[in-house]
């Protein structure tokens, strides 16, 4: 236990501070590459406060005024209507109105990106919390009880992600529709879940292997059951893990496109294969794809920050032990 | 507080037998050290008194209750880990408190009762302090206190003082007695160290193999060893065996090794003709000049007030404890003499010990489960 192991992680190796030109050196570098890596994420912020006209300027503008159009063409729908009829209506009510009757249109309502965002929350986080918990649940059984063919039930397990999902698209697409599936939140969940489920079985039996037994048989013999003692006392100590699986599961049935745009087109689409459909509808409108992107990213974003710590460590996992 | 009956207690993991037919008794409010070598089936038997392993065959009896397949949770009993096992997510009250909230003690009963018991191990003043930073004596004593707050109808421990440090560990052992002591609470103590059984135990059961080899009091097992694995394990240095061959006819005195004739308790068995051991403490050896039972000086360790001096004979080496005061060289012939009432016969094929008058007498009231 901890009495013992961090002497032995101090002694494995020997720490020398490093210098400060090393130290400048590397945060220079990290500086570079953060820098790279956020270009693109900071062109499409920038384009989705643009105005239609600036965003496909060429040479491309840095300096311009910023424009909530991008933002007002994601969330609605517009007609065009002739001068006469738009300077005849009462004065506008909000910065939306305003700037669509500049282009001598009105807005005729919502759009469907609110519901299909509000599919992806459902769909990523429900197929999330489904394969966290079946994996939680089925890594402790690997991890604690004498499995019969426990090793090959764990690579079979893992062979299910050994093919490119996409392989078994033409398959899933013909028992979906027959199942009656296609287009629905369950089916979609029970995709991302079954995709998702092998992972988290993997990841969290390493983690729950460092658990160690004696807990749970401590609160066994301190008067729980065995399912009392995995909830008092297993849980708890898992936490880390845990989140660190629900960050992968998330962000991978969060931006799942291949499947959703194959399986969904109406009532459960998510917001990766409707986001693209934005530019068929009256011209490239990059701004309002660039709005959709944007606000696309902001859950990924908050949950990550929220959790980096067990992310890390998630990353690390097997190596920390505290 | 309850009597445990083991009785013809039996586990195998697939082919491995770890423990093959045990049977004892450990009587109400007394300590017992499950003694013996790693893999020889001492934890195997303690997790099967606490429920954690169920066993192949045979019976457990707590307080005359057959609990032999019955859930750990529901025998009332308390088990001390090596690691401790305390509980990193909860402070020290919490760790102390956890059995007693699992009986549905209420809250008001649970803080009194965790505070009397802190008080018992004078670690009330580290209460509220999460168990992750404590040092090994505070979180054995927490690991206790989890054990005892309960009063539960036995005590079974895990080499609980196995992580600690030397200097530590003897602290511990007088405070483990200490405790014992004071509440009186049947005990089974799971070690691999004797001076800690000896220390502690009421009664000792020598396990080697999945077997009990010989159980009995501390007294009992270092002065009539059962068996030659007995002898050798307990004592440091451990018994000394001069091997040789011969048979002897009950009520034989005289041993003869060499041409030298050894006195011996009397026999109380005949012995057929075979391999022999004369087993002997090293306290239990002098160097006579005039003994016909020669050796010659082989090394010696210094110990302060004595010393282990060891001579080679023609039985093999002979390891005497003699006062200090005297230096030896190397080489040097010397005579060897034993205190004859104590030694002990084996046969050296079987291991097992030759009854004798040594195992009569004076320890003899003691001896039910010799």
């Amino acid at each position: 236990m901890s009495t013992a192991k961090p002497a032995a992680g101090t002694a494995a190796h020997s720490v020398v501070e490093p210098s400060a030109t090393s130290k400048r050196v590397a945060a220079t570098l990290v500086i570079l590459y953060a820098v790279i890596t956020m270009v693109p994420l900071a062109w499409i912020f920038l384009t989705s406060i643009k105005s239609p006209p600036d965003s496909i300027s060429y040479p491309p503008k840095l300096l311009f005024t910023p424009s909530l159009e991008g933002y007002c063409n994601l969330f609605t729908t517009r007609t065009r209507q002739t001068p006469e009829y738009i300077a005849a209506l009462p004065p506008p009510e909000n910065t939306c109105d305003a700037v669509t009757r500049e282009r001598n249109m009105v807005i005729a309502g919502p759009s469907n990106f609110l519901p299909r965002f509000v599919n992806s929350l459902i769909i990523a986080f429900g197929s999330t919390f489904l394969a966290v918990g079946l994996g939680t649940l089925a890594a402790y059984g690997f991890s604690r009880f004498k499995v019969p063919l426990a090793d090959d039930l764990l690579f079979f397990i893992l062979s299910t992600r050994m093919m490119p999902p996409i392989a078994v698209a033409i398959p899933i697409f013909l028992m979906y529709r027959e199942l009656g599936l296609s287009d629905t939140a369950i089916g979609m969940m029970l995709l991302y879940t079954a995709v998702n489920v092998s992972l988290a079985v993997w990841l969290l039996k390493g983690f729950i292997d460092e658990i160690p037994r004696e807990y749970e048989e401590a609160a066994m013999i301190d008067g729980y059951t065995r399912l009392q003692a995995f909830r008092k006392v297993v849980l708890p100590q898992a936490t880390t893990g845990i989140a660190a699986t629900a960050i992968f599961c998330l962000i991978f049935a969060w931006n799942e496109y291949a499947f959703a745009s194959l399986l969904t087109s109406g009532s459960a689409q998510t917001a990766p294969p409707f986001i693209p459909t934005i530019i068929g509808e009256g011209g490239q409108d990059w701004p309002a794809v660039a709005a959709g992107t944007t606000i696309f990213l902001v859950p990924i974003l908050v949950f990550t920050i929220l959790l980096r710590k067990q992310l890390l460590r998630g990353i690390t996992f097997g190596a920390v032990r505290k | 507080m309850a009597e445990i009956r083991v009785e013809h207690l039996r586990k195998e993991f697939g082919d491995f037998v770890a423990v093959q037919d045990s049977t004892f008794t450990v009587e109400d409010g007394s300590f017992l050290a499950l003694l013996g070598p790693s893999g020889c089936g001492k934890t195997t038997t303690l997790r099967m008194i606490a429920g954690l392993e169920l066993p192949t065959g045979g019976a457990i009896r707590l307080a005359g209750e057959d609990v032999t397949y019955r859930r750990a949770s529901e025998r009332d009993i308390a088990f001390v880990f090596q690691l401790f096992a305390l509980y990193p997510h909860m402070n020290v009250r919490a760790n102390i408190g956890f059995p007693l909230l699992a009986q549905g003690v209420p809250k008001a009963e649970i803080k009194r009762r965790v505070e009397e018991t802190a008080k018992l191990l004078q670690i009330d003043h580290i209460l509220d302090r999460p168990v992750s930073g404590l040092a090994g004596g505070d979180r054995q004593r927490v690991a206790l206190g989890r054990a005892i707050v309960r009063r539960p109808k036995c005590f079974l421990m895990d080499e609980p003082l196995g992580t600690l440090d030397a200097e530590f560990r003897e602290v511990m052992v007088r405070e483990l007695r200490e405790l014992h002591n004071r509440i009186h609470a049947t005990t089974v103590y799971v070690t691999h160290d004797q001076i800690e059984a000896m220390a502690m135990a009421d009664k000792i059961a020598v396990m080697n193999h999945g077997v009990v080899e010989q159980f009995g009091t501390p007294q009992e097992i270092y002065d009539r060893p059962a068996s030659m694995y007995v002898a050798d394990f307990i004592g440091s240095p451990p018994m000394n065996f001069i091997r040789f061959n011969g048979g002897l006819p009950r009520g034989a005195r005289i041993a003869r090794i060499g041409v030298a004739a050894i006195e011996m308790p009397e026999l109380r068995e005949e012995v057929a003709p075979g391999d022999l051991a004369l087993g002997v403490r090293p306290e239990h050896v002098r160097l006579v000049d005039s003994s016909p039972l020669r050796g010659a000086i082989y090394g010696s360790e210094y110990l302060g007030t004595n010393q282990i001096v060891t001579v080679e004979t023609e039985g093999g080496l002979v390891r005497a404890r003699l006062p200090a005061d005297h230096g030896y060289t190397i080489g040097e012939p010397v005579g060897l003499a034993f205190k004859s009432e104590r030694l002990s016969l084996f046969e050296a094929r079987s291991g097992r010990a030759i009854r004798s008058a040594l195992h009569e007498g004076e320890l003899r009231r003691e001896a039910r489960h010799g």
